[in-house]
């Protein structure tokens, strides 16, 4: 039987990300994208014109035309927050099939500066009246109810997780607090003033059981990557950073549909991306874990095998996730603390490649060598889970 | 109550018809016997237009909640918190809506509810469920 695997065929080579402490940026929209793209592919020591591979969240034709470039392969996989994980998983395919050598990825959004430029905030058709009926079942069977999104949605989750196992909501805001912890090592984070569970707990209701600090931002961010074969990573600018293991799952979209409110689709994503990996939980040396709100995170500790389901509320506890901790985890601050502009899936895979550099400066972990990004997109919809590794992991 | 009022799919018009009775149904597979939840054009089981509505019990378990203290879309801050629940029925599907006529911070999982009905404006009713064995919100 042939063995196929993604193992170690493809590496991130460039990575760049921009986030500002008031929350808002100057630029947007292409202009925006583009910069990102520029400063990913100058960290890697390529140029636009080595690029044959564009992905986005959206319509790539569009973005590659706006950079005057003709790639032969084109990705607009959008499935939310989770979309740059799956793109660098198809990337890492496309790559190891030959269809292409050198691909980049990007992401800006702007729903501040947005709001300055009056162009309303995440832009048409969010959270708005419906376009189109029928085009959108949950506005004939779910809108009618009022809940707020997405973060009713993620209340749901956590309703059902405290009913089943007992979770806390001191628990969850432990995941806040440590979050803070390492957003206080980032000068780029929104925010870095220290939190206690106090806070937390004591900040508004938005949606029970969560509290406004469980609750992620809404910033300006923009981010970009490079991807190419791990053949011709070894002659560019910085240390590759290998795919190791990449794998997505999902299995709904409205919120009423997902199977099982306290286990998501990373429980299939996650053991096959770690299997592809040949790595276990123990391995890891950071978590980049997507962290829309506090039980998002706690999911996905549980349902990547980090603590057995239903344990996570007791596994975060003893503040293993912050600085000096035994599972380093968002180690820039966040969703909750650095940024997040809608869909922050980008963010994990930038900081994921830093660390492993050893790029990260206060916050740098000691010589981490495996790191996993493990993305969320819609409402606990689709999963993307990235194993990333070192040279040495090969 | 000041709520969204749903548009009505062709394919959901049985349901809706149906609610201008006050009673509640649910969308069959002919093919398999299963229900399922949302309605659509086709049972997600065979993909074959064949549907079969049939009317449920009008009993329900709470399966998930959360009480909205900042207003939702389509509702009016007046109104106050409310419950958005996932409610499973005892037929086999799991519906989202509201518990009402009890304090929305003592909906838990686990809870026993029946539907109750709320009117919207072109003589359709809106499914909403209530505690078991407690009176109908008037």
């Amino acid at each position: 039987m042939t063995e196929r695997t993604l193992r170690g065929a493809a590496a991130l080579v460039g990575v760049h990300d921009a986030a500002s402490p008031t929350g808002v940026l100057d630029d947007h929209g292409r202009a925006l994208e583009a910069r990102m793209i520029k400063a990913a592919l100058d960290d890697a020591g390529l140029t636009l014109a080595d690029v044959d591979g564009v992905t986005c969240a959206g319509a790539p034709a569009g973005l590659a035309e706006y950079l005057g470039i003709h790639p032969r392969y084109f990705d607009g996989t959008q499935v939310g927050g989770s979309s740059f994980e799956l793109h660098v998983e198809h990337a890492a395919a496309a790559i190891a099939a030959g269809l292409c050598e050198v691909v980049i990825g990007v992401y800006a959004a702007t729903p501040r500066g947005n709001r300055a430029r009056a162009s309303g905030g995440f832009g048409p058709g969010r959270g708005g009246p419906p376009g189109g009926m029928g085009a959108n079942p949950g506005v004939e069977w779910e809108l009618p109810y009022g809940l707020r999104t997405p973060m009713g949605a993620y209340a749901l989750a956590a309703s059902r997780h405290m009913y089943e196992y007992g979770t806390t909501s001191e628990q969850l805001a432990q995941i806040a607090v440590d979050t803070r912890r390492w957003a206080a090592l980032n000068p780029n984070a929104r925010f870095q003033d220290p939190i206690t569970i106090d806070d937390v707990l004591e900040s508004p209701m938005q949606a029970s059981p969560l509290h406004l600090l469980d609750c992620c931002l809404v910033t300006d961010g923009a981010g970009a990557f490079v991807m190419t074969s791990a053949e011709r990573a070894r002659d560019l600018a910085k240390p590759p950073v290998y795919v190791l293991g990449a794998a997505s799952a999902g299995d709904h979209s409205m919120i009423s549909q997902m199977p099982d409110l306290t286990t998501t689709a990373g429980a299939i994503s996650g053991p096959a991306a770690f299997a592809m990996a040949g790595v276990t939980p123990d391995d890891v040396d950071l978590l980049m874990g997507y962290d829309s709100f506090t039980i998002t995170a706690l999911l996905h500790l549980e349902d990547l095998g980090f603590c057995a389901k239903g344990e996570g509320g007791a596994f975060v506890e003893d503040g293993k996730l912050g600085p000096g901790g035994s599972l380093p985890m968002n180690t820039n601050g966040g969703g909750l603390s650095y940024t997040h502009p809608g869909m922050y899936g980008m963010f994990l895979i930038v900081e994921a490649v830093r660390q492993l550099r050893g790029e990260c400066g206060e916050r740098q972990l000691d010589d981490p060598e495996i790191a996993v990004a493990h993305g969320s997109g819609g409402l606990l919809s689709t999963m993307g889970t990235l194993v990333l590794g070192t040279e040495a992991t090969l | 109550m000041k709520l969204f009022e749903p548009p009505q799919s062709e394919h959901g018009t049985p349901f809706w018809d149906a609610t201008r009775e006050e009673r509640l149904v649910i969308p069959y597979s002919v093919g398999t016997g299963t229900p399922f939840w949302y309605p659509r054009e086709v049972a997600p089981d065979t993909l074959e237009p064949a549907v079969e509505w049939r009317e449920a019990s009008g009993e329900g378990t709470v399966y998930a909640v959360s009480v909205q203290h900042k207003t939702g879309p389509g509702r009016d801050p007046a109104d106050g918190p409310y419950a958005v629940a996932l409610v499973d029925l005892p037929e086999g599907v799991r519906i989202m809506s509201n518990v009402v006529g009890c304090d929305p911070e003592s909906v838990a999982p686990g809870m026993a509810v029946r539907v109750t009905w709320h009117p919207l404006s072109d003589g359709r009713n809106i499914p909403m469920f209530t505690p078991a064995g407690e009176e109908e919100p008037s």
